[in-house]
């Protein structure tokens, strides 16, 4: 019987790069794409009003959760407390097992994602995978780039 | 206090209440555990020896796929031996996440147990392989398997009817 180091080592390798890669993309911030910003499929005004949310006055925080996602608990507490500290900032948490219809129309494939919206209801960004309060605050930034950070460091 | 409008409740329609909090670093301290089993596995490669080991870490998946990671040894493990050295938790969560997981782990492992018993030992420690790198992932980076493939499955179903 022969020891199968080689097996064990290139499997670590592939196990730290996977999990360096996936790390890296937590929370990450992808602006939506402009030359597709035109099309109705990217305003969730309609979506919003279905769910009985208000959009807020400067963006809304559309964030898709799972019952077995727990990272998704950790961003739903992050953006809750922004949209508590920030005026005009709504947080709406969807569930996808019983809005599975919009996660699938809304291109999500992961939970958390969330979906960063203007005043109009217009996708800007969106981001998956758990949220910091920083990339929460750099997600605000990128819908309202001219307003006055609040100073409170995440 | 936080503002949030929920358009559903973390607790799925049916159920009372959500099930009592766990400790997170509950289930990232036995995934750990279950990543140095199961790098044994791969080391003594398509063997029986590796077999039985996979049997081994297959059966401790069950009781937390039905339960919950604290009803493995894993987790009374990290009760008995890890958590009186730390500090409280900053939140407790879900055990629901954390039982998927222990689900998905029963699956593939228990496949490769299947298999090595059916005379096809080369996929025990492919088995064992493939569970390596997802109960390491968990343990070291925290990767949630439920959030990535809960809708995948979800629009495989959808696909399929």
């Amino acid at each position: 019987m022969s020891v199968q180091w080689p097996s064990l080592v290139a499997l670590v390798v592939l196990t730290a790069v996977v999990g360096l890669v996936w790390r890296g993309r937590q929370g990450r911030l992808r602006r939506h794409d402009g030359a597709a910003a035109g099309d109705a499929s990217a305003v969730w005004a309609a979506d919003l009003a279905a769910l009985g949310a208000l959009p807020g006055a400067r963006a809304t925080f559309l964030q898709f959760s799972a019952p077995v996602c727990a990272p998704c608990r950790a961003t739903a507490r992050v953006l809750g407390a922004l949209s508590a500290g920030e005026p005009g900032v709504a947080h709406v948490e969807v569930d996808v097992e019983t809005h599975l219809d919009l996660a699938l129309r809304a291109g999500v494939l992961r939970t958390p994602t969330v979906l960063v919206l203007d005043a109009a209801g217009a996708e800007v960004a969106r981001a998956s995978g758990a949220m910091t309060p920083a990339q929460a605050r750099a997600a605000l930034a990128a819908v309202t780039p001219i307003d006055q950070p609040s100073g409170r460091n995440a | 206090m936080t503002r949030t409008h929920r358009t559903a409740p973390h607790t799925p329609e049916g159920t009372t209440a959500e099930p009592a909090g766990i400790d997170p670093r509950g289930p990232r301290v036995g995934a750990g555990i279950t990543a140095a089993l199961l790098a044994v596995v791969v080391l003594l490669g398509p063997t029986t020896p590796a077999l039985v080991l996979l049997a081994v870490v297959a059966l401790s998946f069950l009781p937390g796929a039905v339960r919950g990671p604290q009803a493995t040894w894993q987790g009374w493990l990290f009760r008995l031996l890890v958590r009186p050295r730390l500090g409280s938790p900053e939140h407790l969560e879900d055990p629901r996440p954390p039982r998927f997981a222990q689900l998905v782990g029963l699956a593939v492992t228990g496949a490769g147990v299947v298999l090595g018993l059916a005379g096809v030992l080369a996929a025990v420690p492919w088995a064992a392989g493939i569970a390596f790198l997802a109960a390491a992932l968990n343990a070291t980076v925290g990767l949630c398997l439920g959030c990535e493939l809960y809708l995948i499955g979800r629009r495989l179903r959808r696909a399929r009817a």
